[in-house]
């Protein structure tokens, strides 16, 4: 069997800003299986919450993954009270992730919590790298990829850290250019970042978020149009399965 | 050798294989298909290629595949999915890739496991279940189970299933054309589901299903909107399992024909309390959303409440049932 459902150990966690977490979970078979952009399930033990959460992966170590997750509900509520030393049901590595190219200059784009999966992406990107981020008030990880020679501009909306507003605005006030770029954010950021990339004629790998169900591919619930050759104009493909990374300017955008 | 040849061979395997383990068979017929074990996958909740990533599908006593339509369907729009407390809704609303590209890629598939193939057909109108049904008699599958009870396709679908008259005359239409033994999907959104359940025997149907989902509803009350796009969907998983138990108890005392139960199922002592209250077999459905492996978890949790029980086949398990 390619993929299985596994019992990790947490090795450690900590609050990295207001709900915010990183935890770092000792599970072999997971960081063999794994590649940047992927996600894993990871599975609640309280009865009440039924589906796994897929969490995007931010490091992959030797033996070793690290997920940075918001506390968005009760299943990240649960996960935020464990202890070092408890054991978590894990899924091995799902979803296609990125697909690094060789490029001069690559730009990551991140939104948010959309941040977490940029840092191991930029660990397996050679040469010189940008990183946009943008967050509504506190910023995350900024010196981790620092610490990987990423040169980082960051926006937020209140304007507390960095420049006042956007990515995409920021990326026009700094002037910054890139030969390709990869993002992972809300869709609004994605939508806007295609149409910026598109005008800019540069390549951009988008990860997409949707609201999931199974997370490997059986239930259907998450899918997104992608353009196609066919009368509709589009196929439906699955976020968890057929992505959660597309090229930007394969996906239909208008809704 | 001839296909029968062949498959007469393929039972005898899978009788030894059902009774390899303590002695204990685990085998059933359903209307003359010899199911291994009791153990299929409920439709919309299992896809070969995926769920084959996880398990090996010969442990299986039958697959039981997504809806398949006479053409492509695209279903609703997102999100489709809510959790809620135990269990969760969907509205996928039968997205499907139609039936020619179901028997051009997923059966092929779907036969290299050692395990019974029953195709689920979805439809808006009669002729449309006709149609997939005429197709799906030429196709290499064992059954096929009808489903005239998805609550989030608005023609049809539970229209079918909610109306004696109505359930009656698709499983009429559909027996006609058939050549393969049917299955009827029923909904339990009803007052009384062992008049549907009687009424789609009387007209020959093979065997029934039941219970598709619960019709529910969950709204988000910081965003004050339905949760899902469609805004009602399908209720499943644990939270509606007596419901499901009650109704299979129902109808085993209403007909005669074969009962497949599924509804909440998690362990194998749920699938024991669907057996005692009169089914044939059943289908794990949200169990392998919240554990990819659950069909064949819950297969051996079985097996070990038949060892410490003594039980040597399902059969006995029913009749040791007081009630």
């Amino acid at each position: 069997m390619s993929k299985q459902v596994v019992e990790g150990k947490i090795i450690g966690q900590s609050e990295i800003a207001p709900m915010i977490f990183k935890m770092i979970i000792h599970a072999p078979e997971v960081a063999a299986s794994a590649h940047c952009g992927q996600f894993v399930n990871v599975y609640p033990k309280s009865k009440s919450t039924l589906l796994p959460r897929p969490i995007s992966i931010s490091e992959i170590g030797e033996e070793t993954i690290t997920l940075v997750y918001g506390v968005v509900g009760e299943g990240t509520r649960e996960f935020m009270q464990y202890e070092t030393g408890e054991s978590i049901r894990v899924s091995t590595a799902l979803g296609n992730g990125y697909s690094v190219q060789e490029a001069g200059v690559c730009v990551l784009v991140g939104g948010g919590i959309g941040v977490p999966p940029l840092v191991e992406l930029a660990k397996s990107i050679k040469g010189e790298k940008i990183a946009v981020l943008g967050f509504r008030e506190d910023p995350i990880l900024v010196e981790t990829l620092e610490s990987l020679g990423v040169t980082v501009y960051i926006a937020t909306d209140s304007g507390k850290v960095g420049f006042k507003g956007n990515v995409i605005d920021l990326i026009k006030a700094e002037g910054i250019k890139g030969d390709y770029f990869y993002a992972c954010g809300p869709k609004v950021m994605l939508r806007a970042l295609s149409a910026y990339c598109e005008t800019q004629n540069v390549p951009v790998q988008v990860s997409m978020e949707e609201r999931m169900g199974c997370g490997y591919g059986v239930c259907v619930g998450c899918v997104t149009k992608i353009k196609a050759d066919n009368e509709k104009g589009f196929v439906l493909k699955k976020v968890c399965k057929d992505g959660p990374v597309f090229l930007g300017s394969e996906v239909k955008w208008d809704e | 050798m001839s296909k029968d040849q062949n498959s007469l061979e393929m039972n005898l395997a899978a009788k030894n294989q059902s009774t390899s383990s303590n002695g204990i068979d685990l085998s059933v017929n359903i209307a003359g298909v010899t199911l291994k074990n009791p153990i299929t996958t409920a439709s919309g909740t299992f896809s070969p290629h995926e769920s084959s990533e996880f398990y090996d599908l010969s442990e299986l006593g039958a697959m039981i595949t997504k809806g398949v339509a006479s053409v492509p369907w695209d279903g609703n729009p997102v999100p489709r999915i809510a959790e809620t407390y135990g269990g969760m809704i969907n509205a996928v609303g039968l997205q499907n890739p139609g039936v020619d590209y179901y028997i051009e890629h997923e059966i092929p598939f779907a036969r290299k496991f050692d395990t019974k193939i029953i195709a689920n057909v979805a439809g808006h109108s009669i002729p449309e279940y006709c149609d997939v049904v005429e197709r799906l008699s030429e196709a290499d599958v064992d059954m096929l189970e009808v489903n005239i009870s998805c609550p989030n396709v608005k023609e049809g679908g539970i229209g079918f299933g909610t109306n004696p008259a109505m359930a009656a005359e698709v499983t009429r239409a559909v027996k006609r054309v058939s050549k393969k033994p049917i299955i009827v999907k029923l909904t339990p959104n009803v007052t009384d589901i062992t008049e549907i359940a009687k009424a789609v025997e009387a007209e020959g149907a093979d065997a029934v299903s039941l219970i598709n989902t619960l019709l529910g509803m969950r709204i988000d009350v910081h965003r004050k909107r339905p949760v899902i796009a469609n805004k009602m969907g399908g209720f499943s998983g644990p939270a509606i399992k007596p419901v499901a138990v009650r109704m299979v108890y129902q109808v085993r005392r209403a007909v005669k024909i074969p009962i497949i139960g599924l509804g909440g199922i998690m362990t194998g002592e749920d699938v024991v309390e669907f057996l005692m209250a009169g089914a044939d077999a059943v289908s794990i459905g949200t169990a392998a959303f919240a554990n990819p492996t659950a069909p064949v978890d819950i297969k051996n949790e079985l097996i070990a409440y038949m060892q410490r029980y003594g039980f040597k086949n399902l059969q006995e398990i029913r009749e040791a049932f007081q009630g």
